[in-house]
């Protein structure tokens, strides 16, 4: 019996068996849709979460793997979706379709979180999700004024 | 379900009904007729005697209800549109609940691609507002006793400036329910200086539930008790599975049914591939189980296709005689007669459209007695009314009888005007007698995607001394969107041709316009500006490279070619003009080279010959759908090869901009999509199959290597409302590519930019 704690409550997932990816244990069976499938091989990093603060990709992280990590997902990000990175987004109007944001968000936050005040370099090496509607020069811009605010 | 149908009209309507409180104002436009406009209030009798197509509602709480019949994949149009209504109606915009309405051919054209939102909808969206607001002002004004010429709808209030007197639109919303609805030309539309919403900024509606993951898109769709799909399908289109075995499939926890899914007759249109589903508990469990599945395929007619020679295939049709399409002058004889004759080729490669979120839809069947009565589904499509047709053919019921809810969608791109997975889910739904969602994966999306076309063009030009060309041919040879309509189409289709090619702007006594014959051996389906890609990269660089021929600095060189300013004479060139009128969408040549002229001076173009070796800029400009766009792409090419977009200069007229922020985001995107088309976009086949399997193969430009900067411009316009979305992609790969070579002297002809060696030293 696999129990895992995702946004600080602890789920149980029955006999889930321990190869299975967190991201369909997230969706299918805790209805935690705000995390999306978009490759399932780590290459576009639209399925981004927390594994204790550091951003990995649930399609290739399995329940096993999880053990006793903390999981955060965008659910948990925030309790009132004014994370620094959601207001950010939110004050340079990021998303079109808005699917592969989740992802680029907690990704964004994770890279907040190590360096307060990346460059572009560090940006460019960092957020290597892939957005299909081109939203990459905002995300730039998001994640400079969400370090800024992070730096006060 | 002894009464369907009336159930069905019941539930569709009520969806919208539910949210309205009684004794609102409904006010219901014909969008198919703006004249024809009648008005309720909201008892449920009432509603069912009309045919409407579009639903302002105003409650007595002063809120106002306006449904969204566009799809929203990213543009915006959930937002803009129902801010033209609320501008004319002067509602206050935060007393406005906008519903996603569901598949209705009553509403008009739903089919959300070709550019169309805006333009179709802008003045019918304004005329169902300014007839709300206009009722509500006589019901005011027949209250205090006034003309009604005298009260003026503001913010959510009528006045009356002389008295000083007011009265919220809530408190109006009975008297103004029993009135006659007022023709358009009764109506006193607002001038643009009063307009409130059109052309400012707002966020999206959709903003915070997509920042908070709250957003539900197709993958998300739930339906209670629905099991999850994955399929496997031919690996070649049009073949059939021959024989397979589930054992291995059956022994995983959570698959609950495996099921054959047949092949289609005719053409492909919008019907499944076929193939065996996996149904299971959870998408995972599905997927496992299709994987472990053992099919055994017939591969059928196009077992043997191969791009390699596919590609000299369409060399050899677009390098002779082919289908004429416009013929001004007579340029066959001029290049015959000509001694300076310049000839070159392009060519573009089939591309995926690789929406973020794949193909999903979750479908219920509903079953009578052994007789399929109705489907309900949650799908993101651009086209519940496709959706509507081809689930009601699969299953033979009535379209009327299949209920679609539109969710948001993953982006589209073109993909999700094509309802074959959602026909996958209602065959799956009615085979298990409940609800099932259909999850494609990333390899199903890029392996059985509706692909853009792949294409050759040849052009010459017999050239004067000057160096400007006399005469202009240009032949392209591609699979036509038509073969999957028409099974073996193998000529190109009018509006194919007229996207980027019959339509040259060029100032050339003498053109010719051709296609050449090509068969289709795969699904072709339409991309966000669809062969205008091609066709402008051939047209764009053929004229660079005259230029350089020339001598002469491209942008001079590309506004001589565009010649004086004045109307292209649509009529003349055979072009339909996307069914616009040529007096209310001219095709204006001064437009053209306004937006081109305005692209160089931002990037400052005096400064290309001060650039140093593997710095380049490059220019080129389109009319499509019939907005403008002039593009500057600035590049650094590496001496390793590796190229890089520091900025680029777009200018976009458009007409009249609902949304401009939105606009931009639109311009932003269309240049990173374009880079991508412009460096890795390339499907191959091999055998029938395809080659490229998820984004490792089929690479995707991300942070890195996307534009580093995007410098718009919108050109201020009174002109009617043009397309948006597709217009600002087709000239930005050729400005790439003309920039390449003013880096490093290397010609593209053949995309993408990945086969090709840009080294330099």
């Amino acid at each position: 019996m696999a129990i895992i704690n995702v946004n600080g409550q602890k789920r149980d997932l029955g006999n889930v068996s321990s190869d299975t990816p967190l991201l369909w244990v997230l969706r299918d069976q805790l209805g935690l849709t705000g995390t999306k499938y978009g490759c399932g091989v780590s290459e576009c990093g639209v399925c981004t979460v927390h594994l204790d603060g550091d951003a990995v990709q649930s399609c290739v992280t399995t329940v096993g793997e999880v053990g006793d990590s903390v999981v955060t997902t965008i659910e948990g990000l925030s309790d009132d979706g004014l994370h620094p990175v959601q207001n950010a987004w939110r004050e340079h109007g990021v998303p079109q379709c808005g699917y592969c944001q989740v992802g680029q968000m907690m990704m964004a936050a994770a890279l907040l979180k190590s360096n307060n005040d990346p460059t572009d370099e560090d940006i460019d090496n960092e957020m290597w999700n892939i957005c299909r509607c081109g939203t990459y020069p905002r995300i730039r811009a998001a994640i400079k004024t969400a370090a800024k605010e992070l730096q006060k | 379900m002894s009464q369907p149908k009336r159930e069905r009209n019941l539930t569709s309507r009520r969806g919208f009904m539910a949210s309205v409180s009684s004794g609102s104002l409904v006010l219901m436009a014909r969008l198919s007729n703006a004249q024809d406009i009648e008005v309720a209030t909201a008892a449920e009798g009432d509603v069912e005697s009309f045919e409407p197509d579009l639903f302002v509602s105003i409650g007595s709480d002063g809120k106002v209800t306006i449904l969204a019949h566009r799809s929203e994949m990213g543009t915006g149009i959930r937002t803009g549109l129902p801010r033209v209504v609320a501008d004319e109606l002067e509602a206050d915009w935060s007393k406005v609940v906008i519903q996603q309405a569901v598949g209705d051919k009553r509403l008009g054209s739903q089919n959300t691609d070709g550019s169309n939102s805006v333009r179709h909808f802008f003045k019918r969206m304004r005329v169902a507002g300014a007839t709300a607001r206009t009722m509500l002002e006589q019901a005011a004004a027949a209250k205090w006793n006034v003309e009604p010429a005298t009260c003026r709808g503001k913010n959510h209030r009528v006045v009356h400036a002389e008295s000083g007197r007011s009265l919220a639109y809530g408190e109006l919303v009975q008297a103004a329910g029993e009135l006659k609805v007022p023709r358009p030309d009764e109506l006193r539309m607002k001038p643009a200086s009063e307009w409130r919403y059109i052309g400012k900024d707002a966020p999206i509606t959709d903003l915070d539930a997509i920042l908070t993951g709250k957003a539900v898109y197709g993958i998300d769709a739930r339906m209670e008790n629905q099991l999850y799909a994955v399929i496997a399908r031919p690996p070649v289109v049009g073949g059939k599975v021959a024989s397979f075995d589930s054992t291995e499939t059956r022994k995983i926890a959570g698959v609950q049914s495996v099921i054959e899914i047949e092949g289609y007759q005719g053409a492909p249109v919008f019907q499944p591939l076929g193939g065996v589903a996996v149904c299971a508990d959870s998408t995972w469990a599905a997927w496992q189980g299709r994987d472990r599945l053992r099919v055994n395929w017939e591969d059928g007619p196009n077992a043997e296709y191969d791009t390699d020679v596919y590609a000299g295939q369409l060399a050899d049709s677009a390098n002779k005689p082919g289908k004429v399409w416009r013929d001004t002058g007579d340029a066959k004889s001029v290049i015959a007669e000509s001694d300076k004759v310049y000839a070159a080729d392009y060519s573009v490669p089939h591309l995926s459209h690789a929406p973020m979120e794949t193909p999903c839809a979750v479908a219920d069947v509903k079953v009578d007695a052994g007789k399929v009565v109705s489907c309900v589904l949650k799908a993101a499509t651009q086209n519940p009314q496709a959706v509507q047709q081809a689930v009601g053919a699969a299953l033979g019921i009535p379209e009327a009888e299949v209920v679609v809810h539109v969710t948001l969608l993953g982006s589209g791109f073109g993909r999700k005007s094509k309802p074959d997975y959602c026909v996958e889910a209602a065959l799956l739904s009615k085979e298990l007698q409940r609800p099932v969602h259909v999850t494609w994966t990333r390899e199903d999306d890029l392996q059985h995607d509706y692909y853009h076309t792949m294409s050759h063009v040849h052009i010459e030009a017999s050239l004067r001394e000057d160096g400007t060309p006399s005469g202009w041919l240009q032949r392209a040879a591609f699979p036509s969107i038509s073969s999957l309509f028409s099974d073996g189409a193998d000529q190109a289709a009018g509006f194919e041709i007229e996207m980027g090619l019959q339509d040259l702007p060029y100032e050339v006594p003498h053109i010719r316009v051709e296609s050449g014959k090509a068969k289709a051996h795969t699904r072709i389906g339409w991309l966000r500006s669809v062969n205008h890609i091609p066709h402008n990269f051939a047209v764009s660089s053929f004229a660079d490279e005259l230029a350089h021929r020339a001598g002469c600095d491209p942008l001079d060189y590309l506004l001589t070619l565009l010649g004086e300013d004045r109307l292209l004479d649509v009529k003349a060139a055979g072009l339909s003009n996307r069914g616009a009128s040529a007096e209310e969408y001219p095709y204006d040549i001064g437009r053209l080279k306004h937006v081109t002229q305005r692209a160089a001076d931002l990037a400052r173009w005096e400064r290309r010959s001060e650039l140093p070796k593997g710095r380049g800029l490059g220019i080129a400009c389109c009319r499509s759908f019939l907005g403008y766009t002039g593009h500057v792409v600035e590049v650094a090419v590496d001496h390793d090869g590796s190229v890089q977009i520091p900025k680029v200069w777009t200018v976009l007229d458009a007409g009249v901009i609902v949304s401009p922020d939105r606009v931009l985001a639109q311009v932003e995107g269309a240049a990173s999509m374009a880079a991508t088309i412009a460096m890795y976009g390339k499907v191959t086949f091999r055998q029938g199959r395809v080659n490229q399997s998820n984004f490792d193969n089929y690479r995707i430009a991300t942070m890195k290597d996307s534009p580093r900067e995007i410098i718009t411009e919108l050109v201020e316009s009174d002109a009617p409302p043009a397309g948006v979305g597709e217009t600002p992609v087709p000239s930005f790969t050729p400005a790439m590519c003309n920039a390449i070579f003013s880096a490093t002297g290397k010609r593209i002809r053949s995309l993408p930019l990945a086969d090709h060696d840009l080294t330099w030293s």
